[in-house]
């Protein structure tokens, strides 16, 4: 049976949107590597071979044939979702929970909800809500700057060592544990000149991971894989809460580049909140949408019980999808305003 | 340097112009048969003129405008008219269409042209010259054009569109028609300028088409002709549609449903304005076009093309190549696949793309769309065709509308860029048809509604009719018979009682008939299982019998009594 118009199509598919995103993914990877040991190399595997079985089973269950099975398998979606997850969960978390978060982004998050293209939440994100509810402590063990034995990290990962020695807070955890609870009189000043998790403008370290992100990011928006709408607004957003916030009272709120080189930002704004399946589609959609997240997330930081927010903003944002693709329709040809 | 404007968003694809523009316009040879589909236009079907056996000259009117809305055909060239017949239309349903077959004569001999002195005319000749000259749109849409040759409402246009852009892949038939009689396109520019009072003349072609823009540009300064200003376009597919090249050039965007007129524009095919001088100036009907030959052959080129020719044949000029598996009509990105190649070129076949599985390869397996938003990048009606795919897909079709779905020009620019390789297109034509379907099946509906609560309405008017007609009878024989009474008293006063009783007697006689009847009746169909009975059964029955008789009796003294107590009462149960 031949096809009808249009005969010529332009060299695309999904996969290639996919690696190329994972692509875009290795600078920050390599700065992770850099400051913190191969120990995520070994969760990047784990989450990858846990995705690809999970979408390989769910789909011979939803009995697709095997060409389509390995259509979708090898297209790519999966391990961006599996990448997300490794990057976002701490390096040295055992690889049943990461297993465990892997299968649930796939299995219930995304094919329950009826596979590519269907499931209303990130995947990455959904899990890691998950994860943190379920295992506070394990989720928020992290390896201390510094801390690349790898052999030590393997045996952390796969419980033959116990995690006291070797574990830290996160920058923002110990910014906020510091803020909140230790001492009345601690200044965001203070607590980032203190502490050895803290670097020239974000976390030690972490800073790197986020400039590694940032060159991926933008890489992507060249690419025309993304456009500029979710991570502009995300970190504007960010930028702007955070400043304006940080200029009432310097005491207490971080500054922006603190709070867009920390933590998830970066991810969140270039590879997290530009999930096309989840997120909004029209440019100003894109915008509200973005910027949601960001001031969710940076609300969850200064006010919530969680160190980090972008999950649970993401989610949040993710119900506020289809009223914001509606209320935001760009005007047709013709229709637009100004017209005659 | 003339301001540019910018449609939303558009794509590149590759261009394969360069196949069929290098070589010059050709002649297509005389072939022994045309068939000659009489629809060939936007609009009715023209009535055939000729019928088998007839002898035509070459541009003789064989088709006669059915109507206002559609065009004259006429026959290419002359000859004997073989069949006037249903034959396969261009088309890609492969349904017939009522077609005039000439057997070509082989002297091709033109009829008496009459050009027309249009500067003279009142505007309604000149349209009805260029409807019997048969001058359709040759961008492809083929509508008529003598219907858009108008100033519109404010009596002037602000800007005349020629339409030279020529945006599709492969196509190069205005590209050559431009370059070398671009001096035909420029008089009919120029005509078509002062039939819709129009204020500049702007053409439109795109600048990876150097050529014709350098002659045309020549041509204009040799003919000296005013107000007519050739404007190069940036290179971006569809910007040959109507509406988007009315954008750029005007920045106008005239909104699906409405008259470019109203906006003070109007837009004409670069073809189209030169086969409107032929018509006025040299009387010359609208017989061929130029067309161009390409794809998966040797040797593409353009041809000056008589209607009527057999797709084959063209394609045997050029040598297609042995994997060659299909004809589209059109470019690559809107083209119509032909059912087979022996269809004829019509006034819409700007090009005949030869196909082949390598050439145009068949679309990788459909995944699930991931609304990466790519083709709402792409469309240059700023649509968000997902949206429409999906509300497509699941058949919420009034969803679909909401979003716009008949703006959709079908240009294909989603389906090229669409990572997921939906076929978007085919979802819109589904949804179009189907809406359409819908709105057919409903206007039956309510013809049938209408019809039906006509009837009813109908019905009971002529119950009422019948009754006022009864009531009028009754009336009438009430006054003959106290007309008679009275006629009756005068004649004699004692009698006027007796009419009454004898009636009254008849009445009671019929009565007693009819039950007798029914009782006979009754006798007859008495049950059998009554004739095996006991004695005691026997006896039972034969009480029975007595008391049913008894009450029957006095039954049908009752009736006799109300009988005689209102006599009216009889003829109201009739």
């Amino acid at each position: 049976m031949l096809n009808n118009s249009p005969y010529l199509l332009k060299p695309a598919s999904v996969r290639s949107v996919m690696l190329r995103v994972l692509a875009a993914l290795i600078p920050g990877v390599v700065a992770y590597v850099w400051f913190f040991g191969a120990a995520v190399l070994v969760q990047l595997t784990i989450a990858s071979l846990a995705a690809l079985a999970g979408e390989a089973v769910m789909l011979s269950l939803r009995n697709k044939p095997p060409r389509t099975i390995w259509m979708f398998v090898s297209d790519g979606s999966a391990l961006v979702t599996a990448w997300l997850i490794a990057l976002t969960f701490s390096p040295i978390v055992p690889w049943w929970l990461m297993v465990v978060a892997v299968l649930f982004a796939i299995v219930v998050v995304k094919h329950l909800f009826g596979g590519l293209g269907q499931n209303p939440f990130n995947p990455a994100m959904a899990a890691f809500c998950l994860m943190i509810v379920a295992y506070p402590q394990l989720m928020s063990q992290w390896p201390a700057v510094g801390f690349t034995d790898f052999a030590a990290q393997w045996q952390v990962i796969f419980g033959e060592r116990s995690l006291d020695a070797l574990v830290t807070a996160t920058p923002l955890d110990y910014l906020r544990t510091q803020l909140h609870t230790a001492d009345a009189r601690a200044t965001v000043a203070g607590v980032l000149g203190s502490g050895a998790s803290f670097g020239n403008i974000g976390g030690k370290g972490w800073e790197w991971v986020a400039a590694g992100y940032l060159a991926g990011g933008l890489w992507l928006v060249q690419q025309r894989i993304i456009t500029w709408h979710i991570p502009a607004a995300f970190l504007a957003m960010m930028a702007a809460a955070s400043g304006l916030a940080h200029l009432v009272s310097p005491e207490q709120f971080a500054g922006a580049v603190f709070h867009t080189f920390t933590g998830g930002a970066m991810l969140g704004a270039f590879f997290i909140a530009t999930d096309p399946v989840s997120g909004a589609t029209t440019p100003r959609g894109k915008l509200i949408y973005a910027a949601g997240i960001a001031l969710l997330t940076w609300i969850i930081r200064s006010f919530g019980a969680y160190p980090d927010g972008i999950a649970f903003a993401t989610l949040l944002m993710n119900i506020c999808v289809p009223l914001i693709d509606m209320k935001t329709q760009p005007p047709v040809f013709g229709r637009k305003k100004g017209q005659p | 340097m003339r301001r540019l404007f910018n449609f939303h968003g558009g794509v590149k694809p590759p261009t394969h112009k360069t196949h069929s523009n290098r070589e010059p316009i050709a002649q297509a040879p005389l072939f022994a048969e045309y068939v000659v589909p009489l629809h060939q236009s936007i609009g009715g079907t023209p009535q055939p003129l000729v019928k088998a056996g007839d002898l035509v000259l070459k541009g003789q009117r064989i088709g006669a405008a059915d109507g206002n809305m559609s065009s004259a055909v006429h026959a290419p060239t002359s000859g004997v008219v073989k069949a006037v017949e249903m034959r396969t239309a261009a088309h890609s349903s492969g349904l017939t269409t009522l077609s005039v077959v000439i057997e070509s004569d082989g002297r091709d001999q033109w009829c008496e042209l009459t050009p027309l002195d249009w500067r003279a005319l009142p505007p309604a000749q000149v349209r009805e010259h260029l409807q019997n000259a048969g001058v359709v749109g040759l961008g492809g849409a083929v509508f008529p054009s003598h219907l858009k040759v108008n100033p519109g409402k404010q009596g002037h246009l602000d800007t005349l569109v020629i339409n030279g852009a020529e945006c599709e892949p492969f196509i190069t038939c205005d590209d050559m028609q431009m370059r070398e009689r671009g001096d035909t396109v420029v008089k009919g520019a120029a005509i078509l300028r002062d039939l819709t009072q129009a204020k500049q003349v702007l053409i439109g072609i795109e600048n990876n088409k150097p050529e014709a823009i350098a002659a045309m540009e020549a041509t204009v300064k040799a003919l000296g002709v005013e107000r007519i200003e050739i404007v190069p376009i940036p290179t971006r597919y569809p910007a040959g549609g109507a509406k988007q090249l009315i954008r750029v050039l005007t920045g106008i965007e005239v909104p699906h449903g409405h008259r470019s007129t109203d906006y003070g524009v109007q837009c004409f095919n670069s073809g189209t304005a030169a086969a409107i001088y032929e018509a006025l100036e040299l009387g010359k009907p609208l017989i061929s076009r130029i067309v161009t030959v390409a794809g998966n052959v040797e040797k593409p080129r353009n041809y000056e093309v008589l209607f009527g020719t057999a797709m084959k044949d063209m394609i045997a000029l050029v040598g297609p190549k042995p994997d060659t598996d299909r004809v589209i009509m059109g470019g690559p990105m809107m083209g119509y696949l032909m059912p087979n190649d022996g269809v004829p070129v019509v006034k819409a076949t700007n090009c005949i793309l030869v196909g082949s599985a390598a050439l145009f390869p068949p679309p990788p397996s459909e995944m699930p769309c991931i609304r990466c938003g790519e083709c709402a990048k792409a469309c240059p009606a700023d649509l968000a065709p997902f949206e429409l795919y999906w509300f497509s897909k699941a058949k919420i079709f009034g969803k679909a509308q909401e979003y716009h779905l008949f703006d959709c020009i079908e240009c294909g620019c989603c389906a090229f860029v669409c990572p997921s390789r939906i076929p978007l297109v085919d979802y819109y034509r589904f949804a179009k048809s189907e809406i359409w379907a819908r709105e057919r099946d409903n206007s039956a509906a309510d013809t049938a509604r209408l019809r039906y609560e006509f009837r009813l309405e109908r019905e009971e008017r002529e119950k009422r009719e019948k009754a006022a007609k009864l009531a009028a009878k009754a009336a009438e024989t009430k006054a003959k018979l106290a007309a008679a009474e009275a006629a009756a008293a005068a004649g004699n006063s004692g009698e006027v009682a007796a009419p009454a009783p004898g009636a009254d007697d008849a009445k009671k006689a019929l009565i007693a008939a009819a039950m007798a009847k029914a009782q006979a009746q009754k006798a007859a169909v008495a049950p059998a299982n009554t004739e095996t009975l006991t004695a005691d059964q026997q006896a039972q029955v034969t009480k029975i019998e007595a008391r049913r008789a008894e009450v029957e009796a006095a039954t049908a003294q009752a009736a006799q009594a109300t009988l005689a107590a209102n006599p009216e009462a009889k003829s109201d149960a009739e």
